[in-house]
């Protein structure tokens, strides 16, 4: 399916382009935008800004693929990840992934039938004094337990998100 | 001993302001930008990043006569695992750092100023954005600073997910669009830096303590801490402790007290086996060594670690350390970015080794496999990505050789126990 840059994006792309003395620069805060817009990056998208930026296609996916927070395919509604690195771990983080992994039915990497959620394990968060930490999308949710845990799976599956009552 | 960093209510402009904020930054415009770098060389700064480099001697270095633009960039990626001072130090007081970017932006006689921070941290992007455009609205940023003359400009600019990008030369590469992958130096940065311009990089929390140096001097400045350390510090502790988090003391403070009087020691029940100084890349400590060290570059340095970027983590005796060396080592094999081949196999190899000690097919000579090849990696790299993974695997078998040999014969720790593996 061809992919069109939409107008307000080329709007938002000035914008951010004019923040640097080279526009190539803006590579990753546009990839950002069109992540934000669709959820993730799709290699036509890839391609449409290759072109609006004039440059090489591998040097956009070159980048998508160096950094790990771009996807290339669509996640679940809430994108689950998890921190596990030395100081969530010894906090209990691989209790946690198992207690996902198992309730979710569902490994690292992959989404529920339902498409709300994506299993992801994640390196260091810088959080660790609030260890075990999870980023849900954009939010952090610290100091978890099997049981917060729980609940928050409850709020997300109705619609409710606990920090934006 | 008073808080220069983490201060409460000035984390809007009317509060700062009541704290005398954005005052040395009037103060600083009055000086010459030689005067600046003088009084910053004065009060002992050093870089809070990791690598504690004198602030003011790296400010020196920008050419005097290089023609074009010059460039600020404040590191704020961090991600240095058990790191998480200057996400703290952002969401508290973020125009500390404005004004401090402001100040060394007319030090070094720069026009524009990038802060590089981490991908995930969105509310603090957020965060630091509105602070930006409130600085602005007062003058503080942008045209004409105060009627100086002097023009700068901030801007935000966040990261998408590699720990390599908070090595400076890597961070560069990251800002002008191109993959993480760091540069061979020299050329240094404050010669040939961001869009190939001289350009300073400093840490957060360097920069945010750029103002009081400002407006009560290096030399009252130089007195806190400890001879060369000089200065407060923030330390942050996770671990088993019953109070983690972000503590700013003076350097020089002996670890034993941030834990016992800042953290309120060890939670019921456990009993301290290690700590890990200054960030995952540092070499692991015994708790003897631990409790007889104090938190400064020097005294560190001397127990045979490092200072880092203070995030102290502490390890009770329920943990197994070649577990934990496994989930470093998968850490580092994840990131290392492939440029340099000691870097690139080493970390796999190390990664592989330990899976093999953690699932019981391990033998003795992988134990000393595993200490070679880590030794063969140091200082044969581009950056200090590799130093980074080979400090902790060296210090871990030399210092807990016992429980590499249990795994070896066979003596497991149980896997995947919930809340333990």
């Amino acid at each position: 399916m061809p992919f069109k840059l939409s107008e307000e994006f080329k709007t938002k792309a000035a914008h951010i382009c004019a923040k640097y003395p080279r526009k190539d620069a803006a590579l990753l805060p546009l990839l950002q935008e069109l992540q934000g817009a669709a959820g993730y990056v799709a290699e036509e998208a890839m391609d449409a800004l290759a072109q609006y930026l004039e440059l090489p296609y591998a040097r956009v996916k070159g980048v998508v693929t160096f950094y790990t927070m771009f996807n290339r395919a669509p996640t679940g509604k809430y994108h689950l990840q998890v921190c596990r690195n030395i100081s969530c771990h010894m906090a209990g983080a691989p209790g946690l992934l198992a207690h996902l992994r198992a309730k979710l039915d569902i490994t690292e990497g992959e989404t529920t039938g339902d498409g709300l959620f994506t299993l992801s394990a994640v390196e260091c968060l810088g959080a660790c004094g609030s260890a075990p930490v999870m980023q849900v999308n954009e939010d952090y949710f610290e100091n978890l337990t099997a049981e917060k845990l729980d609940a928050l799976l409850e709020d997300l599956k109705h619609g409710k998100h606990p920090l934006k009552r | 001993m008073e808080s220069i960093l983490l201060k409460d209510k000035v984390r809007g402009l009317e509060g700062y302001f009541a704290a005398g904020g954005y005052k040395p930054l009037k103060k600083a415009l009055a000086l010459k930008p030689a005067e600046i770098i003088e009084e910053v060389k004065k009060s002992g700064l050093r870089g809070r990043g990791g690598a504690g480099f004198p602030t003011g001697l790296k400010w020196s270095f920008i050419p005097k006569d290089a023609e074009g633009p010059r460039y600020l960039v404040c590191n704020a990626d961090e991600g240095e695992p058990g790191t998480f001072k200057d996400r703290e130090l952002i969401l508290k007081n973020p125009h500390a750092l404005i004004e401090g970017m402001a100040i060394a932006g007319y030090a070094i006689g720069a026009a524009h100023g990038y802060i590089y921070i981490r991908g995930e941290f969105t509310a603090e992007a957020a965060l630091l954005e509105t602070a930006i455009a409130d600085a602005r609205a007062k003058g503080f940023i942008g045209r004409n600073i105060l009627g100086s003359g002097f023009n700068f400009e901030l801007f935000v600019h966040r990261g998408a997910g590699a720990y390599i990008c908070g090595e400076e030369t890597a961070l560069l590469e990251s800002l002008e669009g191109f993959k993480g992958q760091p540069r061979l130096k020299p050329p240094f940065p404050a010669v040939k830096g961001l869009f190939g311009s001289p350009t300073v990089i400093n840490n957060v929390e360097t920069l945010a303590a750029v103002p009081a140096i400002m407006e009560r001097g290096g030399a009252w400045y130089a007195v806190i801490g400890a001879g060369k350390s000089a200065g407060t510090k923030l330390f942050c502790v996770s671990g088993p402790v019953n109070k983690p988090g972000v503590y700013e003391l003076p350097l020089g403070v002996p670890l034993r007290d941030l834990l016992e009087k800042s953290c309120g020691g060890l939670k019921a029940g456990k009993k301290l086996k290690a700590v890990i100084p200054g960030g995952s890349s540092t070499p692991v400590l015994t708790a003897a060594e631990a409790l007889a060290v104090n938190l400064d570059y020097e005294s560190l340095t001397a127990a045979g670690s490092m200072l880092g970027s203070g995030a102290v983590i502490v390890i009770d005796e329920s943990q197994c350390m070649v577990k934990l060396l496994q989930v470093l080592a998968r850490f580092y094999h994840h990131e290392s970015c492939g440029q340099c081949t000691p870097c690139r196999e080493g970390c796999g190899w190390i990664e592989k080794l330990l899976n093999r000690l953690e699932d019981g097919r391990g033998t003795v000579k992988d134990i000393d496999t595993l200490y070679s090849v880590a030794d063969g990696m140091m200082g044969r790299t581009i950056c200090p990505l590799a130093d980074a993974m080979a400090m902790p695997v060296m210090s871990f078998v030399k210092k807990f050789r016992s429980e590499f040999e249990a795994h070896a014969a066979g003596r497991c720790c149980p896997s995947e126990a919930p809340g333990k593996h």
